[in-house]
């Protein structure tokens, strides 16, 4: 896919020439003046959650930047295992689980899908093409449509009839349990994304290399690997800010065990249970939305490689 | 974790090294075996497997003991409480896509006027790292409302109050809430539209649009004429994106409301029907449902998304 292989450099000369559609001061100003009306939602959440607990309640943030009264009592208060945020050991456990669950869901799914996709693009056998067709057409299956019998796998097994073919795995409401749901929904768009780049690879190279005696394996490690850094890195930071920001996968497969929610799971409970506590639902959002907010700052350009790559999903 | 990644490192290190020692002609179905192997057994169990059960289910009862035949599809689209959550996937439908789209194409515009776009862009592109989870309890902060008496925190209702109409409890008034979460949306996607129009925009070949100043094109003839054609694939496959996120809709209305007070969707609804009220029938109706809606959209989508890339 060019959008991953290819940077297009636009010819940039003279690139403004002709497009007289606006104003230029006019559509600076119309920008900006979108932008900060688009910013300012979070701003609020921001000031707030640096605001006196009290402060919060009696006027609206705005004052804050007339009478700046700054405390990080509210984070004091969702960190620590006391009775002001209601429960039992803050949210640090669930900031953890979040790693925990999203780490390992990026890096199974893209190990198996580059292997698929080399496999698919290199060892040609009979076959292969319409196999790799096929799993292309996969990506028209909406997560939901797979959720309720993935769940009873993992709680029942597979059976037809009075046979077994899976046994029951057990693993709902474990790590596992959700690493698994979140690889397999990850494969396809990530096998399809990596054959596109992994094909594209010189066939020189894989012939010499082929001549030279290396078995696929040492192929694939010396060469495809080191090659698809790329594109294994724009569907890396994709895939980890899926993963980070996802609810729906969370909620089916964390089952009704509350020790392994990720915070963004956690957070969508406490938005409830917690109503006009902002002091507490603001910090706590903030938390969550820092980490996609630092990948999305510092590898902006990869982030966007990775957004565009993966806009079918 | 880490035991986790350490494992699944491990067994792969080992498989590797054992495979490779293979030799002749053994070599290639072995390695067959290994590279493909894991990938398909997951997506068979992971996908294939489940949707096709999740068909098969959606003609039986709600403990999936008994054959209904269509009677959950019946009852998806005449009972009465269903009424209310497809009018409102109508109304995302209807409002949201092209919302988002066209307020993306035209700050891509503006974008294309302006010298320098960086800090301004990032801004408007950053809601789109934010979960909808997140992007909900922000939005929520902006609707938060207080007894007349008491002082108006949230941004909306203050604003209401000093331009002299009393705020309500804006969540609770239908069908205004819905609307209030489409906003939540648009803003958080709008970027995602900009950006990838206005590389679409910058794409458009410079000498296309100076020959068309010389010609006399300009303002909204220009862009009728030569920009919009030029992105207009462009702009249906981020339209189709945002027709297909829009039906998938579940994290706003379940942060936000949780599918209360009439603001229910077809997707959230699919998740109470499950895993609230345990009717696995008629969950998994409304997720074949879901997947015929997406599918034709989808299937035009990556096949524009093909033909334009075969192009570039």
């Amino acid at each position: 896919m060019s959008l991953l292989t290819r940077n297009k450099a636009p010819k940039l000369a003279d690139h403004n020439a002709g497009r007289k559609l606006f104003g230029s001061r006019g559509a600076t100003i119309t920008v900006w003046i979108i932008a900060i009306f688009w910013t300012i939602p979070t701003l609020g959440l921001f000031a707030t959650s640096f605001r006196p607990k009290e402060e919060i309640s009696a006027n609206g943030w705005w004052n804050f930047f007339i009478h700046p009264h700054l405390t990080l009592a509210n984070y004091s208060a969702i960190f620590s295992s006391g009775t002001t945020s209601g429960i039992s050991n803050g949210i640090m456990p669930y900031v953890i689980n979040s790693f925990v669950i999203t780490i390992p869901a990026v890096i199974f799914p893209i190990t198996i899908a580059t292997m698929a996709a080399y496999c698919l693009a290199w060892v040609k056998f009979r076959g292969s093409d319409a196999l790799f067709y096929g799993i292309f057409a996969l990506q028209i299956v909406p997560i939901q449509v797979a959720l309720v019998p993935l769940l009873n796998l993992f709680t029942g097994g597979v059976h037809i009839g009075t046979v077994t073919v899976v046994p029951a795995l057990h693993i709902a409401g474990t790590f596992v349990g959700i690493w698994l749901p979140h690889t397999m929904f990850a494969l396809p768009l990530a096998i399809y994304l990596l054959h596109n780049f992994i094909s594209s690879l010189p066939r020189d190279l894989m012939e010499a290399a082929n001549v030279d005696g290396a078995s696929h394996f040492t192929v694939f490690r010396r060469i495809v690997l080191p090659l698809s850094v790329p594109a294994i890195a724009a569907f890396t930071i994709f895939q980890f800010l899926w993963v980070w920001n996802d609810l729906l996968v969370a909620l089916t497969f964390t089952g009704g065990t509350e020790g392994i929610n990720p915070l963004n799971a956690k957070l969508r409970g406490l938005a409830g249970t917690w109503g006009s506590h902002w002091e507490l639902l603001t910090s706590s959002a903030f938390v969550m939305i820092v980490v996609p907010l630092i990948v999305f700052f510092s590898l902006q350009r990869y982030f966007v490689r990775g957004l565009l790559a993966g806009s079918v999903k | 974790m880490l035991a986790g990644i350490a494992i699944f490192l491990a067994v792969l290190a080992a498989i590797f090294f054992i495979a490779g020692r293979a030799n002749g002609k053994k070599q290639r179905p072995i390695a067959i075996l290994v590279f493909l192997g894991p990938a398909l057994v997951l997506l068979l169990f992971g996908l294939l497997g489940p949707a096709i059960r999740t068909f098969v289910l959606s003609f039986k009862g709600s403990a999936s003991h008994t054959w209904v035949g269509f009677k959950n599809y019946q009852w998806l689209f005449t009972d009465e409480s269903m009424r209310i959550v497809l009018r409102n996937t109508v109304f995302w439908i209807l409002f949201t896509p092209i919302i988002t789209t066209g307020l993306g194409l035209l700050l891509a515009i503006l974008l294309d006027r302006m010298r320098r776009e960086s800090v301004a862009k990032s801004l408007i592109f950053m809601p789109m790292a934010i979960s909808f989870v997140g992007a909900s309890i922000i939005w929520k902060f902006v609707y938060q409302y207080a007894n007349p008496n008491q002082p108006q925190i949230g941004l909306m209702s203050s604003i209401a109050r000093h331009l002299g109409f009393g705020p309500t409890n804006w969540l609770l008034q239908q069908p205004l809430n819905t609307f209030l979460l489409m906003i939540i949306f648009v803003w958080s996607q709008t970027g995602f539209a900009m950006v990838i129009l206005s590389a679409a925009i910058k794409a458009v070949p410079a000498d296309i649009m100076e020959a068309s100043a010389l010609d006399g094109a300009h303002g909204w003839k220009l862009f009728r004429g030569v920009t919009f054609p030029m992105v207009r694939s462009t702009f249906i496959v981020v339209l189709a994106t945002m027709v297909v996120a829009t039906l998938k809709l579940f994290d706003i209305v379940q942060a936000s409301t949780g599918g209360n007070f009439g603001t229910s969707v077809l997707a959230n609804e699919m998740y109470s029907e499950v895993f609230v009220r345990y009717d696995a029938g008629r969950g998994s109706a409304m997720a074949i449902v879901l997947f015929l809606l997406v599918v034709p959209v989808l299937v035009y989508n990556i096949y524009n998304l093909r033909r334009e890339r075969s192009i570039a």
